[in-house]
């Protein structure tokens, strides 16, 4: 049934992954390319034909100007608030960019806004997914990190739209690891879950209680992560080369994503080795050559990863807990896998921090399990239930340019507040609200949510409307605003501008696959697909007929794949995807002797591969599709 | 009784009633609580209401389940913790305690002077005190200077605030129990009675947050 293939997602900075719950226990959907791992780079073809994960990759040094990689850190941000991000990062704004405007990107010659881009990704999921069912996939279950503001939240849910997925829940990323964590465990306690990823740290402290996993703190910097690793060793390099051989090669677009390549490739080394050694080609036949120690690269990185301390202290003390009372601390995220991560945990957390469930994937095995959950649930997830806070506190500015919290940071959610406001003039009719997030004091130093604008008071004497309002953050960590005028019992009219973000209308006009016609589109795909393998199929045929292993077949096996081959060629030129598959797998079967002869001569296996790859399809969950789509010269 | 948040017999989420927080548990409006207890509630509750388990419902059963739901984190939030507990039970006596604090600090604000806190008369001196002291601090981390005397002589200053804080804790459960042998006789217990210690509580608040504030700013100062 397609309403129960609720998928789980990890939407990372550096990867992205989906996940579903097959019987008991969580799985990843490989890609077409056989892996786990979706990278998370999008990047435009030289047809304008979006290209994503490891297609894109490549793109990536041949042709920067085309892709773009990280695109998480742009999510629900405004242009006041990248700039850092635009020193070391290669985001392209679009020119025309207007003040106030959510932010584009420019690949080639086309622009995209930030939740376009992740819904590429996204839709390069979905399709696994689909090709993994053998059937659409509409709803989704998408991961966030745990510090996200509203914002960014938002713009999550507006990519998960725009890549035709309802998404039925945010889920914060620390959390839903510590849900593929606690299903084989079933134990009570409190657990640590750190999580620093390509781009995000989070930190989460939860009470496991029979079934129950109830967040108590959370904090965070949803801009610390391997990504700065990299940079500075990017720097370091851009650095010596302009010392040493004098070119500056920071307006060098191609040259830095080759660097960039080296430098990762290196870190990544260097969590295993005691040394590493960079060799990088440079323009004009030059090699950048390097050595670096594990000693120099933990004295380089000490002061990124030091960062993850005060909001590890600052959730224990929001927590109301010492290191002691904490039972156990999970890593998830590529970058704990750094040695000196794992001691400065130890050090933080009084303990062995646990690394038997692989970081990159656990978060979008705990996105499976909530998926599961709120499809239901089976015998693995019953009882099982997930409470979260918000991460911040939500405020609204009152004279002076104060903030006046109405919800602290680590309720649990959905959390509301109620607020009364009146009039300041006789037969005033409106009153704006500005809405916040963030712990400081001033207004002008949180994050501005949204403005609202409350209309349609009747007119009365001033101060003597009474108008309740209500702010309530949903399971997703999301603002709703609702409001009434008490005397007159009149719902007020709420008109929302947020700060940063997609309206409706926005997001509509940029669906990529309309819900609506989610089957239509898997039909059409399918077909698209189907043909592309009838043309494959034949193609070998044809190689087949001019082999030696031709001349094995009798009369009657020739005749019967000629009649096959007819049968195809006819429902080939129909609409029915269906009917072309089974034509396909009629002929594959047909055929199964050639081929083996052909085997024998060594000249082809594509008749033969083709078969091994279809089957099962149509079936629901099966078994994860295990390998890569075949290739055929 | 407990307001009927889920049927009994199909287990589906009900409209939400307005109700006080301690009546959505279905609990007295006594001061002295059993927080496991009501903990055990709160998950028990939550494993009715919460939108995660409501998913597959019908729309005005997921909307029922958000604002029940949402009702729940609220009233256990507020609950769970002693002296939001204490507020929350003035705030249903009519007193209005946040609003005299809002009031005094926009007027504040307005007139561009400090917000004035009525100092407890049995600390004036100590408070007095504490403020020079803290005052000189200040101005030794403005010098670089650093004098280990002047830091222990807070740090002893603290420790004695921290007791205070303590005590009036412990003050303020003496006040619990008067309010709840109130409760317990029903309507029997007069206007005045009540009015009188939820004098005492307010009282006891006031004292206590001012405390608090207090070891706020030492706190600040000395880690600066
Ligand atoms: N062995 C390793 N040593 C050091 N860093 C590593 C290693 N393996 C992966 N990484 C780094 O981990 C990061 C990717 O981790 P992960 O896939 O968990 O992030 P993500 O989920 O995409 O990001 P986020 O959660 O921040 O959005 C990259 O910066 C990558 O370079
Ligand atoms: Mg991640």
């Amino acid at each position: 049934m397609a309403t129960d293939r609720i998928v789980g997602i990890d939407l990372g900075t550096t990867n992205s992954l989906v996940a579903f719950m097959q019987g008991e226990t969580p799985v990843v959907i490989p890609g077409d390319d056989g892996l786990n791992l979706l990278p998370s780079v999008v990047a435009l073809d030289a047809n304008n034909q979006p290209v994503i994960g490891n297609a894109a990759r490549n793109s990536l040094i041949e042709t920067p100007e085309r892709a773009v990689y990280s695109i998480k850190r742009l999510m629900g941000r405004g242009s006041e608030d990248i700039q850092e991000e635009l020193k070391l990062f290669p985001f392209r704004l679009a020119d025309d960019l207007q003040a106030g405007e959510v932010l584009r990107i420019t690949l080639g010659d086309k622009t995209f806004t930030p939740p376009e881009i992740s819904a590429l990704i996204l839709r390069q999921l979905k399709r696994s997914a689909e090709r993994f069912f053998g059937g659409p996939v509409t709803k989704a279950v998408i991961t966030v990190p745990a510090y996200f503001n509203d914002a960014q939240r938002q713009a999550t849910k507006d990519a998960g739209r725009i890549a035709g997925l309802e998404v039925l829940r945010l889920v914060n990323e620390p959390t839903a690891a510590s849900l593929a964590y606690g299903l084989d465990k079933k134990r009570n306690g409190i657990v640590a879950v750190y999580d620093l990823g390509g781009g995000t740290f989070d930190i989460s402290i939860l009470k496991l209680h029979d079934g129950i996993f109830e967040v108590i703190a959370t904090n965070g910097d949803t801009h610390l992560g391997g990504d700065d690793i990299d940079n500075l060793l990017i720097t370091i390099a851009l650095d010596d080369i302009r010392g040493d051989l004098g070119i500056d090669l920071r307006r060098n677009a191609e040259a830095v994503q080759a660097i960039r390549k080296a430098v990762i490739d290196a870190k990544i080394a260097l969590s295993s080795q005691p040394s590493v050694k960079l060799d990088i080609e440079l323009p004009g036949n030059k090699h950048y050559l390097r050595e670096i120690t594990r000693n120099q690269y933990e004295q380089l990185i000490q002061p990124v990863i030091d960062r993850t301390v005060g909001p590890c202290k600052q959730a224990m003390k929001d927590a109301n807990l010492k290191p002691e009372q904490i039972d156990e601390v999970v890593l998830v995220g590529g970058s704990t896998r750094i040695p000196k991560v794992r001691a400065l945990v130890k050090e933080l957390f009084h303990r062995e921090p646990h690394t038997d469930l692989n970081p990159d994937e656990v978060v979008a095995l705990g996105a499976a399990v909530q998926a599961n959950i709120l499809g239901g649930g089976s015998e693995a997830t019953e009882n099982m239930l997930l409470l979260d806070v918000t991460p911040l506190s939500l405020g609204i500015e009152v004279a002076g340019g104060v903030t006046d919290k109405i919800i602290l940071r680590n309720s649990t959610i959905p959390a509301s507040a109620t607020q009364f406001y009146t009039t300041q003039i006789d037969g005033q009719t409106n009153v704006a609200i500005h809405v916040l997030q963030g712990e400081r004091e001033l207004a002008k130093d949180c994050r501005s949510l949204a403005r609202f604008d409350l209309k349609g008071i009747p007119p009365m004497a001033a101060g003597i409307p009474r108008v309740e309002v209500k702010f309530l953050i949903d399971a997703n960590g999301i603002l709703h605003v609702s409001a009434r005028e008490q005397r007159s019992g009149k719902e007020a009219e709420i008109q929302v501008q947020p700060s940063y973000g997609l309206t409706d209308e926005q997001v509509e006009g940029m669906i990529l696959d309309s819900f609506d016609n989610a089957e239509e589109d898997f039909r059409q795909r399918q077909l698209i697909e189907a043909r592309a393998e009838t043309t494959t199929i034949l193609t070998a045929l044809e190689k087949g007929k001019k082999s030696a292993a031709w001349g094995a077949l009798t009369t009657d096996e020739k005749k019967q794949i000629a009649k096959m081959e007819k049968s195809l060629v006819a429902v080939n030129a129909e609409q029915d995807y269906q009917a072309i598959r089974k034509a396909i797998d009629a002929l594959n079967q047909g055929t199964m002797r050639l081929a083996e002869l052909m085997m024998d001569t060594a000249v082809s296996s594509a008749l033969k591969g083709k078969n091994m790859d279809e089957t099962d399809l149509g079936e629901g969950p099966t078994a994860p599709h295990p390998m890569a789509k075949a290739e055929f010269e | 009784m407990r307001a009927a948040h889920f049927c009994e017999s199909c287990g589906k989420v009900q409209p939400p009633v307005p109700v006080d927080y301690f009546s959505f548990f279905g609990l007295p409006p006594r001061l002295s609580l059993d927080v496991a207890a009501l903990e055990k509630s709160f998950y028990e509750l939550s494993r009715k209401l919460h939108p995660d388990l409501n998913a597959r419902a019908g729309s005005q059963e997921q909307e029922w389940s958000l604002e029940q739901s949402s009702l729940l984190n609220d009233a256990y939030r507020t609950l769970r913790d002693p002296i939001k507990r204490t507020e929350y039970l003035l705030h249903l006596e009519g007193v209005l305690l946040e609003e005299q604090s809002k009031s005094a600090t926009e007027q504040a604000r307005a007139t561009g002077e400090l917000k004035k806190q009525i100092v407890p008369p049995d600390l004036l001196e100590e408070v007095f005190e504490l403020n020079l002291h803290l005052e000189e601090l200040r101005m030794n981390k403005k010098m670089g200077d650093d004098d280990p005397a002047l830091f222990e002589e807070i740090g002893k200053a603290k420790l004695s605030l921290e007791a205070k804080h303590e005590a009036l804790l412990r003050e303020l459960q003496t006040y619990w129990k008067e309010w709840d042998g109130l409760i317990d006789r029903g309507p029997d217990a007069s206007t005045t009675d009540r009015q009188r210690v939820s004098g005492k509580l307010v009282d006891v608040l006031n004292r206590r947050n001012y405390i608090r504030n207090l070891v706020r700013d030492v706190n600040a100062a000395m880690e600066n």
